[in-house]
């Protein structure tokens, strides 16, 4: 439990996704615009990114490595099998959401579909084999990596709806501002590199 | 195959290069710039730009990934059911990476290991996918492949641009880590400009904002609003 939350809040404070690492800037800075539209990216991005590490580490483990099934090195297949697990998982998770929850489903809407190809998702999973972590700790990585995400997209998100009323100059307006606000953002979060996870440990 | 063939000969016979194709090639560096004006492909771009070198090959890759798989989408664009286009683009671009990586991987060991996770980063990099669906579905094969060439420049004079203030004014080099690599401000003997003896830059010490970050975003966004104030039609009115 330690080390899951040791990864949890490295991930999600220390070693932001947006911040420090800029996965996920495309739709980042296209869906800050308001905080309801927002909350509901952030939302999905937790889910989706929470479902497909552990899936996308057993693949690796299992299938892809020399040790798995195969017993070939099927590691170049590597990037083809992660986007067509995570476009298949993003699909999925739309029909269960629907089924299950409607209600989530309308407040999702458009953006479940656009998660296939945000950076946060493939780039999580090939930092995850990059960084050689363990199941748990991809969950963790996960889960701690979608909510530093979604912290950071409705921070911004609320910092812009504010900044609407503001005298900007006016070729600054919108994605320029954005972009400052963000390496603003960036560096507040920089102090939190203080934080010594290992003290979850104990 | 043998139809595509014969519209690749019909095609011949229009000029090869002519004004149109040169607008595709170039419009890209400045008017359409696929960062600062579309802003499409910001996420894989930033983080390695705190070097110039890394820069100039991701900046490459990029190259080759977007023309290359503009090329092949326009070849079959008639063949694919809109269903499932985007997995087969997704499978196209996946393709091309893969290759990029293996190449990079026995060519420059390196800089493979310093760009790590953003070269197959570029699967997901909105340009790829962008000009795809705008531009190879819609056009003839030599005009998408010009289009991605065009797009993948743009991407990658950005890309330069920020590497060289953000390594001049970070580490006091330029093109660190590469054969031509040149020293130019810094505190011993070996930089150009030596700032324990010089007397017009006693005062400078290599500014560490640079390298977090951080100071991408700025560049970036100091870039965009130099561009606007420029082009004014680009500003943005909401």
């Amino acid at each position: 439990m330690g080390d899951f939350l040791n990864v949890f809040i490295k991930t999600a404070f220390v070693e932001n996704m947006i911040l420090s690492y800029f996965l996920g800037m495309c739709s980042f800075l296209a869906v800050s615009k308001s905080v309801k539209t927002a909350l509901g990216l952030g939302i999905a991005v937790i889910f989706v990114l929470g479902i497909t590490m552990p899936i996308n580490w057993l693949i690796n483990e299992y299938l892809l490595k020399e040790t798995g099934f195969f017993g070939l090195d099927l590691t170049f297949l590597r990037f083809i099998l992660f986007i067509a697990v995570i476009a298949a998982l993003v699909q999925l998770v739309e029909l269960v959401v629907e089924k299950f929850s409607p209600s989530l489903y309308n407040a999702l809407g458009i953006f479940l579909p656009l998660i296939t190809v945000n950076c946060a998702i493939l780039g999580g999973s090939l930092f995850m084999i990059s960084r050689e972590l363990t199941l748990s700790k991809s969950v963790a990585f996960g889960l701690g990596g979608g909510f530093g995400w979604f912290l950071a997209i409705v921070a911004l998100a609320a910092i812009r709806e504010k900044i609407q009323y503001s005298n900007v100059p006016p070729a600054l307006r919108g994605l320029g501002m954005a972009f400052i606000l963000t390496g603003l953002m960036g560096m507040a979060f920089m102090s939190l590199m203080g934080i010594d996870p290992a003290a979850f440990t104990k | 195959m043998a139809e595509i063939l014969e519209k690749v000969k019909i095609e011949e016979k229009e000029p090869l290069f002519g004004p149109k194709e040169k607008k595709l090639l170039l419009d890209p560096l400045m008017d359409v710039n696929p960062i600062t004006v579309q802003i499409l492909g910001v996420c894989s771009a930033l983080a390695i730009t705190s070097l110039v070198y890394p820069s100039v090959v991701m900046a490459i890759s990029v190259i080759f990934v977007t023309a290359f798989a503009n090329l092949f989408t326009s070849l079959v664009r008639e063949y694919i059911p809109k269903q499932v286009r985007m997995i087969v683009q997704l499978v196209i671009i996946a393709t091309l990476v893969t290759i990029v990586e293996l190449g990079l991987k026995a060519l420059n060991f390196p800089i493979y290991k310093q760009l790590s996770v953003y070269i197959g980063l570029i699967i997901t990099n909105c340009i790829v996918m962008g000009r795809l669906e705008a531009f190879a579905m819609a056009n003839k094969p030599w005009r998408s492949f010009l289009d991605g060439i065009g797009n993948g420049l743009g991407y990658g004079a950005i890309l330069i641009i920020v590497a060289i203030i953000r390594e001049i004014l970070g580490k006091g080099t330029l093109f660190a880590g590469s054969p031509v690599e040149i020293k130019i401000i810094g505190n011993n003997t070996t930089y150009l400009i030596d700032t324990t003896t010089s007397t017009m830059f006693g005062w400078y010490a290599n500014n560490n904002l640079m390298v977090l970050p951080a100071a991408a975003l700025f560049i970036i966004g100091i870039l965009i609003w130099i561009h606007r104030t420029i082009n004014p039609k680009l500003v943005d009115i909401s």
